[in-house]
């Protein structure tokens, strides 16, 4: 099916199913505990050995020497490994890093050698026999150092223009009667996600078959098929559950190719996960951010200059963080520049983290525009409406689909009693804490892709979907099956839902916030074949057709829905493409972070008291898993604001606070109430569905609302995220 | 974590003698530490002496009005103990502020006396560290050294020692019982039990090869206000920047103890003497010869700020 102009009114209006708050239809397998996860499977007939990856000791150079003997002799150790003997591997077409360094090391904890034993520990102890002479080289780790060498990007995939100029930016900024030009940073991030990467691999002659744990299974297939040099068709990869991704799994990492090449060279299966402290500067992270805002307003406080430069660093081959997306739309203004330019460093890979681009240019420009605020005597939220548009200011002639910032920020002003602020900073006080509330826009782009189900009417009159789409936590199958009961008018109950598995229809996978939006609709599209077939089995007129309580009513009729399958089961199977609504109209998401702080006077100790969010995000399909979803990257935003940064070492050139202890992120005790305002919405131009994502939305802006929040309550403005006590004092 | 030979005694003098008989052996409490070390090959003992079932798991009163406290009392008991939030709040105050409820349940006495540094390059076996292989080095000079101690450090090694527990002993001026290998007990001051690095950073405490800790006591309860105020970066689960343990009189006299600056809690009489005078005196006082880095200079601003906060409170 294509999706080519607005869609009308459609069976998914109806909302009996969708739209409703309904808990997760595999809660209660993760509950339990029987919610199998990559490292969990135990479907191989041949117990599988197990793999250890031994990261590299040094950030930049080459592998000298290798002695594997004692690791070798030690006990149960099957195999060893290494560069030398695992045949020629290319990349992925994703990520940009070599999985197996050799002789050439590129960063820290880079692959060097994958140990086999019969058990964990063996493989464990036998990696520490290993001894590796290396020949250290010097490498760039330090981005502020390196900002002279920084290049503007080459045309690519998920690469922005390197620059975007509208008006005369320049003049504009040296005329404007009231101006801010500031410089802000963000740390290197890491995903942090609770289940570790991990991968059981089994071979079959040359078919390749793993349980993994990645995000976009479609990548996986062909990313693995190209680092391997094997064919696409003979890799199979299941992926059902997901503890956590954020966009650290998107698609083929180490575990991946260590377990698939240890498992070929004993040919047996291997299982193995990267253990906690290799994650951190073997994987991917949120590249570090220096960004230069420059604002230009009128007295009134009508924006008339907008510039925005990013610099971030990363591998050769590695993408940018496009911190200056969010820019580019979220507020009028005649006069614009943006930039994005690019170092190279030899740290771990860059690359995408939950809002890549978006959450951090949005912790730098929310700040600037409560700068901004401050200097024109304006409410900040006032100054956000003030500047609101409804067509892409960069492309004035492209109406946003549907925009409603201002209902979520005068909603969200309301509900969280924003009219109580003290606009004077340092001014409220409770016992020994200085309180303080802020405000920032929130917004992400919705994009919405290709994906494809197969639907099945079976025998006894239940529905079957399979996709390779997958569920990070996120509620994937619980929105897809609700998509499904709507569609085929049956109960949830009656709907089971496989994902994850490469045998299925290809989806869109889950990144990007397009996964919900795209993978539904997917399910639609086959649903809508599935309704053909049983109006050809039945006999009845479609379009008069209304399928509810597992009967179709046509006119006066009624028709069983099980007998539609009573010669056999049904299936159909489509794909949902799209046409150019994306290039007629801008599709992003837009809300509104309130946060109220307290500062403890003489330590500076910071606690989130309050915050709410209020979201719009096209049709929301489960009000439980959307709010799950921003409760869940507002405290993500906590953690941005508080606490995380990878700290680079930029001697050694590696990330030192490489395990939980040293890399922080919220527990129980900082998250405060947690409200969320879901404002009404429905996106036409999106696809049938009417749905987009809200799982990068709720993150981005929630760091610079806390960030704005501690500068009322203290007076100190803090430009270097994460703002800790230090900083205060 | 290299393959090791596991023991499981019964008695204090079988935990000893099975120490005696091997050189590289550790004893096994709670394991919260330990294993973790292990598992990196920070610590790669030979022999694990399991003494979890050797009793010394109660709380009981002594001849002098104080309390004494067997080595293997879970964290989780000692802070709840009815005598112990009643006459030494500080205490458990210190002992809830660390870890997490399931590690308190594991962690013990002796175990947390024992805890080793949360230096980052202590624990990266690829990095120089004087702690863990002597005369190698110290990778954190120069480095990241956020957390680590800002007094009694030395070229040879800025790290911290991390309990909070220990703060609060310190300030208490506890004594930890012993037994030696060769049979013979000893009480230890607590101010002579956790040593400064020197030349020799992986020499942390004043024990012996294999002395095993019976007990520690606490001597009569010290009247006054308790406080103990963990700084950290969140509110919960992490280590302490700096840590203030203290028990004021409402003239402002008082005690107090100092964690997350050093490699062990710090404390100074002559500060103490200074308490009614302000938060300033003091801490220019408990913090003279401080050799901070860019990096943990804040420490020392913070040290005083908290002493501050807390001599507020007191005036309340
Ligand atoms: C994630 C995490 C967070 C933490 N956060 C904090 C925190 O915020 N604050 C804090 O103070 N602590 C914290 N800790 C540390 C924790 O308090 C210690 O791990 C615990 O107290 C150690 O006790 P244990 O019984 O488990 O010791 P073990 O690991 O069993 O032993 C530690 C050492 O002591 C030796 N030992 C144990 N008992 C005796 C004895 N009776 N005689 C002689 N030697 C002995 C062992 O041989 C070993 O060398 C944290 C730990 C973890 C893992
Ligand atoms: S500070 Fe001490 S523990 Fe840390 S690396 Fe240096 S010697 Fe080792």
């Amino acid at each position: 099916m294509k999706f080519d102009s607005p869609a009308g009114n459609n069976p998914t209006d109806k909302q009996k199913v969708i739209g409703k708050p309904v808990n997760r239809i595999e809660g209660p397998l993760k509950t339990t505990g029987r919610a199998t996860y990559a490292y969990e499977y135990t479907e191989t007939e041949i117990k599988p050995a197990y793999g250890y990856v031994l990261g590299a000791g040094i950030a930049l150079g080459e592998i000298v020497k290798m002695d594997l003997e004692k690791a070798e002799k030690a006990n149960g150790v099957l195999h060893i490994v290494t560069a030398e003997n695992a045949g020629e591997l290319d990349t992925g077409l994703f990520y940009a890093d070599r999985f197996l360094a050799g002789p050439k090391v590129d960063h820290y904890h880079q692959a060097v050698a994958v140990v086999v034993a019969e058990t964990f520990e063996q493989a464990r102890s036998a990696a520490a026999l290993i001894e590796v002479e290396y020949k250290k080289q010097n490498g760039s780790f330090d981005l502020e150092a390196s900002l002279g060498s920084a290049k503007p990007l080459e045309p690519a995939p998920f690469t922005p223009p390197s620059e975007t100029r509208r008006g005369d930016f320049e003049k504009a900024f040296e005329e404007a009667a009231v101006t801010i030009d500031q410089t802000y940073t963000t740390p290197d991030q890491s995903h942090a996600m609770m289940e570790p990467h991990a991968t059981i691999a089994k071979w079959n002659g040359d078919k390749l078959m793993c349980w993994c744990t990645i995000q976009q299974i479609n990548w996986g297939v062909r990313d693995l098929a190209n680092i391997l040099k094997i064919p696409a068709e003979n890799i199979r990869l299941i992926s059902a559950y997901i503890g956590g991704g954020f966009g650290g799994k998107g698609t083929v990492l180490s575990d991946l190719v260590a377990a698939s090449l240890a498992a070929r060279a004993i040919d047996r299966p291997v299982k193995l996960t990267l253990q906690r402290p290799l994650i951190f500067n073997n994987t991917t992270h949120r590249p570090a951010t220096i960004q230069k805002i420059k604002l230009g307003a009128t007295t009134e406080g009508m924006l008339t200059a907008i510039g925005h430069e990013s610099w971030s660093g990363n591998i050769p081959g590695g993408r940018t963080e496009a911190a200056t997306t969010s820019t580019r739309i979220l507020y009028a203004g005649a006069n614009r520049l943006t930039r994005l330019r690019l170092c190279e460093l030899n740290l771990a890979e860059g690359n995408a983290m939950r809002a890549p681009g978006e959450a951090p240019g949005m912790m730098a420009l929310e700040i600037a525009m409560d700068e901004l605020a401050e200097k024109l005597d304006i409410d900040p939220v006032a100054l956000r409406i003030k500047n609101d548009t409804q067509v892409d200011p960069e492309n004035p002639e492209i109406p946003f689909s549907t925009r409603k910032l201002v209902e979520c920020l005068e909603q969200g002003a309301e509900a969280f009693g924003w009219s109580k602020r003290n606009p004077k900073p340092g001014r409220v006080k409770d016992g020994l804490w200085l309180l303080g509330m802020g405000v920032a826009s929130a917004t992400r782009g919705a994009p919405i892709t290709k994906s494809a189900a197969r639907v099945t009417l079976e025998r006894d009159g239940t529905i079957l979907v399979q996709t390779d789409m997958t569920d990070l936590g996120t509620g994937s199958y619980t929105i897809i099956a609700q998509t499904a009961a709507e569609m085929m008018g049956v109960s949830l109950e009656s709907v089971t839902v496989k994902l994850g598995d490469s045998l299925f229809p290809e989806s869109s996978g889950s990144g990007g916030q397009w996964g919900a939006a795209s993978a539904t609709s997917g399910v639609y599209a086959a649903c809508v074949k599935l309704r053909e077939q049983v109006a050809q089995q039945l006999g009845f007129d479609i379009e008069k057709a209304d399928f509810d309580d597992s009967k179709i009513k046509v006119g006066s009729k009624t028709y069983s829905l099980k007998k539609a399958a009573r010669k056999g089961k049904l299936v159909a199977e489509d794909t949902m493409t799209y046409g150019d609504l994306s290039k007629e109209y801008a599709q992003d998401t837009f809300g509104a972070h309130f946060v109220e702080v307290a500062v403890h006077e003489y330590t500076k100790e910071i606690r989130v008291k309050r915050m709410l969010a209020a979201c719009h995000a096209g049709r929301i399909l489960n009000p439980k898993a959307a709010r799950s979803q921003v409760i869940g990257a507002m405290t993500w935003g906590v953690g941005a604001a508080m606490m995380e940064e990878l700290v680079v070492d930029t001697r050694l050139g590696y990330f030192v606070n490489h395990d939980l202890a040293g890399y922080e992120v919220p527990v129980h005790a900082d998250i405060p109430s947690q409200q969320v305002i879901l404002v009404e919405d429905e996106d036409p131009t999106m696809s049938p569905m009417k749905a987009k994502g809200i799982g990068e939305l709720g993150l981005c802006g929630v760091a610079a609302a806390i960030a704005n929040a501690i500068y009322n309550a203290t007076g100190t403005r803090v430009r270097e995220y994460p703002i800790t006590c230090d900083k205060l004092l | 974590m290299k393959e090791f030979t596991y023991e499981k005694v019964s008695t204090i003098e079988e935990a000893v003698s099975a120490a005696s008989k091997n050189e590289n052996a550790r004893y096994l409490a709670g394991g919260t530490n330990l294993l973790d070390l292990m598992k990196l090959e920070i610590e790669k003992p030979a022999h694990i002496i399991d003494i979890s079932r050797i009793g010394l798991d109660q709380i009981t009163p002594t001849a002098d009005g104080g309390l004494k406290i067997g080595a293997l009392v879970s964290n989780t008991n000692l802070a709840a103990d009815k005598r112990v939030r009643k006459d030494y709040g500080v205490l458990s105050r210190a002992l809830l502020a660390g870890a997490s409820g399931q590690l308190r349940n594991k962690a013990t006495t002796g175990g947390n006396l024992l805890q080793r540094t949360r230096c980052p390059y202590f624990y990266d076996t690829n990095q120089a560290c004087n702690k863990r292989n002597p005369g190698e080095g110290c990778a954190a000079i120069g480095g990241h050294t956020r957390s680590l101690g800002v007094i009694g450090t030395r070229t040879e090694c800025l790290a911290t020692y991390p309990s909070d527990m220990a703060v609060a002993m310190a300030l208490l001026d506890a004594r930890i019982e012993t037994l030696k290998i060769d049979g013979t007990a000893r009480s230890i001051d607590f101010k002579d039990f956790h040593q400064l690095p020197g030349e020799t950073p992986q020499i942390e405490t004043s024990l012996t090869p294999g002395e095993l800790i019976t007990s520690v006591l606490l001597p009569p309860p010290l009247e006054g206000k308790h406080y103990y105020h963990k700084v950290r970066d969140k509110a919960s689960y992490a280590f302490a920047l700096v840590s203030v343990a203290a028990v004021l009189q409402p003239d402002g006299s008082g005690k107090i103890a100092v964690g997350g600056i050093a490699a062990k809690p710090w404390r100074s009489e002559a500060a103490e003497r200074l308490l009614p005078s302000g938060a300033g005196l003091v801490a220019a006082k408990l913090l003279e010869g401080a050799s901070a880095t860019e990096e943990n200079k804040f420490k020392l601003k913070l040290v005083e700020n908290t002493i501050a906060s807390i001599i507020t409170q007191n005036k309340a």
